[in-house]
């Protein structure tokens, strides 16, 4: 059969553009000074080890798994906070949709608070509220959940040092290589340029992808805004001449 | 010219103090889902060897992290995946292949219930050592930092395999290498720098 006839082969994803990602040592966020590898890292094409994963199933998700307003909230009530939805999709660097990729996420409630033993930032817990939720892609990679708005919030690194308004994100695609952990920062805060964290990303470019703008679209009127946040994970290779099994 | 149209991979930021809050929630007391995902690496009797393996990620200070967030990914004893993209044969359906670990809240250390992993071939077709990867993230760790869990007891596979065998520093491939306790587990210390910086990689 000519090779015009089949699809390309996968061939181990792309490498990780490393001048792209933040360095492992950037001093001015100060805990990554002791806990930052300082040898080179081992470069290596990508094997099975890394372009499999487990595979998750639309089947494990609770209703109430992708609503953070609800799903900590005793019956009849509901978390604190500016309603928001966000949603978007996982794609990989070529352009494609990640189905059945696991999205989690948390965050702090709308007054900057997490629910954990070792937060002790003055601003009240919200019994409504837990603080994380997960959901499962669709065909084209779509995801959505509902929260509220996190609030900001000081944290010990220099003297007054604030996170701005953001939600974590854990992304588990198709491919061991593909993980990924990242975090959403909101269109227009002002903190963004001040965080130190942020601060590891290297250009402009790299803090506007992990910014999600207002979404008036997909707003609920009268109840919910919505922002919207793509996330991209690395992509495979794609060819029809490579022939794996006679070298690298 | 006419620009590439492929997308940057979405840049990657820290997992922060909290991870476990998203990650292993029922872990931090907030009863939800059900259970933590990954915390049941067996689902029933399995083929093979079981192990434990447990370990401690270190700072440069020698500190054990306590907000660390360990994963792993393996195939079973017969070296196949329990994965849609495996086309090899079907994995044991008992083992999920894939374990994630908060580490204890005290002592930071983690421990996973496994089996001892069969070989699986390098993209040349040579045969690659058993071997784990794992995944670690943390408040103070940019980007998730890759590893391979090797075995000590695995000498002769480990000498001929492709990529234990091209590294330069040939004095650090013991970071690599899970070591048997005298209770029969194995251990994996992490050591995120220092003189005995484990080996990550770039893969
Ligand atoms: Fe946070």
């Amino acid at each position: 059969m000519s090779i015009l006839n089949t699809p390309p082969k996968p061939a181990g994803f792309i490498p990780r553009d490393r001048a792209w990602q933040p360095d492992a040592l950037t001093p001015p966020y100060k805990t990554s000074v002791k806990r930052s590898p300082q040898a080179a890292l081992l470069s290596f094409p990508t094997t099975l080890s890394e372009e499999t994963s487990p595979v998750f199933g639309h089947s494990m998700l609770g209703a109430l798994d992708n609503d953070l307003i609800l799903n900590y909230a005793a019956a009849g009530e509901s978390a604190i906070g500016p309603r928001i939805i966000v949603h978007g999709r996982v794609l990989d660097e070529n352009g494609r949709g990640v189905p059945g990729a696991l999205v989690e996420f948390w965050q702090a409630n709308a007054g900057g608070r997490y629910r954990h033993k070792k937060e002790s930032y003055l601003a009240p817990l919200d019994p409504n509220f837990g603080g994380c939720g997960r959901t499962i892609t669709a065909e084209d990679g779509s995801y959505e959940f509902r929260t509220v708005q996190p609030g900001p919030y000081p944290w010990p690194n220099g003297m007054n040092d604030w996170r701005p308004a953001h939600i974590h994100f854990s992304i588990f695609g198709h491919g061991f290589a593909q993980r990924l952990i990242t975090q959403m920062y909101f269109e227009g805060d002002p903190h963004i340029k001040l965080c130190p964290i942020v601060g590891v990303l290297k250009t402009q470019e790299a803090i506007d992808a992990l910014t999600a703008p207002l979404d008036m679209n997909r707003t609920v009127p009268m109840d919910s805004r919505a922002f919207k946040f793509d996330m991209v994970l690395r992509g495979q290779r794609q060819t029809y001449f490579e022939n794996r099994k006679e070298g690298l | 010219m006419q620009p590439l149209d492929y997308l940057r991979e979405s840049p990657s930021q820290t997992a922060g103090p909290y991870v476990h809050i998203g990650c292993t929630p029922n872990f931090t007391g907030i009863d939800i889902y059900g259970g933590d995902l990954g915390t049941h690496m067996k689902t029933g009797p399995v083929q093979g060897t079981e192990i434990i393996l447990k370990g401690i990620v270190f700072d440069g200070t020698g500190t054990p992290l306590r907000d660390a967030m360990i994963e792993i990914w393996q195939p079973d004893a017969a070296g196949l995946f329990p994965s849609a993209n495996e086309t090899r044969g079907k994995a044991d359906p008992n083992f999920t292949g894939w374990g994630r670990s908060p580490g204890d809240m005290t002592t930071g250390e983690f421990t996973f219930e496994t089996v001892k992993p069969g070989a699986v071939p390098f993209p040349d077709g040579r045969m690659q050592a058993p071997h784990i990867t794992a995944w670690i993230v943390a408040r103070g760790i940019n980007i998730g930092l890759h590893t391979r869990i090797y075995f000590e007891d695995e000498a002769e596979a480990n000498a001929a395999d492709p990529i234990l065998s091209r590294i330069e520093h040939q004095n650090r491939v013991p970071t690599l290498l899970a070591k048997k306790q005298e209770d029969g587990s194995y251990r994996f210390d992490v050591h995120l720098q220092g003189p005995h910086e484990t080996i990550f990689f770039d893969i």
